[in-house]
């Protein structure tokens, strides 16, 4: 355990000490502050609207419902956009520059050093889960949205962030070169959001396969305030999986040399 | 210390070290020596875990690497080709990392630390980041890596490389001082190193091993008679026929000449000194003696007639390998 920690610390550290934590952290800060803006001026003029109307006032929409679910819903597509740039060089910058011989070579296991990069990757997507935490604290200084959903829908957020940075982490070690791991795993993130694009018209079958491989709509349940343990074994099999693939690609790359 | 037993890697259908057998006993520098592309990265990175082997078995202080890979890392240091630093820490973040990850106690991690960067000579950086470090700094920031947990074994690839002439002196003193509480394996292709360092040789080339010994006995062995370098200033008198005919001298060969001074390779029989007749005949003769010296093999040329062994024994083509061959050393000799 020990080891996992130092190496997943050492992580952490590189990320800060390097320009990708702040380029990664503040257009996560940007892109979210902008939804938070468009989603919020919307449902203030909406909820207006409503009392134009006649009905019962700003309170009768629901701030949970109307508010924080769609914004959520915008966050899963940004860590899509994000979370590359976070993963893309835990492996391959490594390999680039020869430190991979370090760990290979130092007492530790691969699995330890895999769970050291994935816990060090999480804790920068946890740092930025929290940037969003703060708005969402702005909404109970001017509302009341029910805490519990919130509390669900960023338990399905940091699930789905470990689904991508799992993958991330298995695509980054099968090269050395960042650039090809970034864009490689941009497409395969891509792929698995649109993914359900074609389910709709090709037959049951194919749709239910694809709405299943689609990472976010899994998320959906969470969003709503609801944990189904459908989902989350989803998950934390597609975590243990993709950690599992990166293992062996770690081990491949060894007898290959 | 060190086991290596038909050690076997191929890659696809390369085979990168072929059937390499060797040991070291404790406490015992190893200088590991061969051309570029010899197999001596890998034959490293299987002694150090980095990679398995396709056949034989390596136990490095007790521990099958391939069984007990984390025991056996447990007390392996390694030093690769090219330092493994990361660019964004400082010195000391870094080696604080390493001696993490290698299982230095934390409480002794201070210590240690400060220990190994004042034996490498890094301390005056210690808060420097790698990527601003010399290359003659990054070499001594790994070595320094390799050291901290203080193992058994410590295996070097090209450990003077890049460095200076002062800071390959110092690095090959300090390896020396490491000697005896640390088995060493180092490889290179430069030969000075490994006669000044190491206390038996491996000589590899094409992933296979061909010679283990002193770097004394290799020498001497490959030295079939003595061979004398005269030269003489014989004012256009054929020196070398009268030496020719000193008794014990096998064969003269002239191997220089310039403005009348002649330079001679004397061939003698072997545990024949000729060197007092060489002088008595020289002088007696009323010539300027200006050199006499004793030929020895170098480790170069033993290096070289080992590595091109292949080519050697092949029946050659028309001009018989002796001359051609030797004159060539010797004409080193005599410009350096």
């Amino acid at each position: 355990m020990g080891n996992v920690i130092a190496i997943a610390q050492k992580e952490l550290k590189s990320y800060f000490s390097s320009p990708i934590a702040y380029i990664v952290i503040g257009l996560w800060a940007l892109l979210y502050g902008y939804f938070f803006v468009a989603i919020l001026s919307f449902f203030v003029r909406q909820s207006m609207q409503m009392s134009q109307f006649g009905m019962q006032g700003p309170q009768a929409m629901n701030v949970n419902q109307q508010l924080i679910r769609p914004l959520l819903q915008n966050v899963t597509i940004l860590i899509l956009f994000l979370m590359p740039m976070v993963t893309m060089r835990t492996y391959s910058e490594e390999k680039r520059s020869g430190t991979i011989e370090l760990l290979l070579t130092a007492p530790v296991t691969d699995f330890q050093i895999i769970m050291g990069k994935f816990l060090g990757a999480m804790f920068l997507y946890a740092i930025m889960l929290a940037v969003t935490a703060i708005h969402i604290g702005l909404l109970f200084v001017y509302g009341q949205p029910e805490w519990k959903p919130i509390v669900t829908a960023y338990l399905g957020l940091l699930l789905l962030g470990g689904c991508f940075i799992a993958l991330g982490l298995l695509i980054s070690s099968l090269t050395s070169n960042q650039i090809v791991a970034g864009m490689v795993t941009f497409a395969v993130f891509l792929l698995l959001w649109v993914i359900t694009w074609i389910g709709s018209f090709s037959g049951p079958t194919v749709d239910k396969l694809t709405t299943y491989l689609s990472i976010i709509d899994h998320w959906d349940d969470f969003g709503k305030g609801v944990i189904d343990t459908t989902h989350v074994i989803y998950y934390l099999s597609f975590i243990t999986f993709g950690l599992f693939l990166t293992a062996k690609s770690v081990d491949s790359e060894r007898w290959r040399g | 210390m060190i086991e290596v037993q038909h050690l076997t890697k191929r890659y696809g259908r390369v085979t990168a070290v072929d059937d390499v057998t060797f040991r070291v006993e404790r406490g015992e520098i190893l200088g590991f020596l061969g051309p570029n592309g010899a197999g001596k990265t890998t034959t490293m990175r299987i002694l150090t875990g980095y990679m398995p082997a396709t056949e034989g078995k390596a136990i490095v202080a007790g521990f099958d690497v391939f069984d007990q890979p984390i025991e056996a890392k447990r007390r392996t240091g390694y030093l690769p080709e090219t330092p493994p630093l990361y660019p964004d820490m400082s010195v000391v973040e870094y080696l604080t990392f390493v001696s993490k990850i290698k299982g230095v106690p934390s409480a002794e991690r201070r210590q240690r630390v400060q220990q190994v960067m004042q034996k490498t000579r890094v301390d005056d950086m210690a808060n420097r980041l790698c990527s601003k470090l010399s290359k003659g700094y990054r070499q001594r920031v790994g070595l320094a890596q390799a050291l901290i947990h203080n193992p058994d074994v410590l295996i070097l690839d090209e450990p003077t490389a890049g460095l200076d002439p002062k800071q390959i002196i110092e690095t090959r003193q300090l390896i020396k001082e490491l000697a005896g509480d640390h088995t060493i394996i180092l490889s290179t292709h430069i030969l000075p190193e490994v006669s000044q360092t190491c206390q038996r040789v491996v000589i590899i080339n094409k992933g296979r091993v061909v010679a283990v010994d002193t770097p004394a006995n290799l020498t001497s062995r490959l030295r079939g008679s003595e061979t004398m370098y005269v030269q003489v200033d014989a004012n256009g008198a054929d020196a070398g026929g009268s030496l020719g005919r000193i008794p014990g001298v096998t064969r003269v060969v002239e191997s220089d000449r310039k403005d009348g001074v002649v330079g001679y390779e004397v061939e003698s029989e072997h545990g024949h000194d000729v060197r007092r007749d060489l002088a008595r005949a020289v002088v007696s003769s009323g010539w300027g003696l200006l050199e006499l010296r004793p030929m020895r093999m170098s480790l170069e040329e033993i290096f070289l007639s080992l590595t091109t062994e292949d080519l050697a024994s092949a029946p050659p083509p028309s001009a018989p390998e002796s001359d051609a061959d030797r004159a060539q050393p010797v004409g080193d000799a005599v410009n350096g």
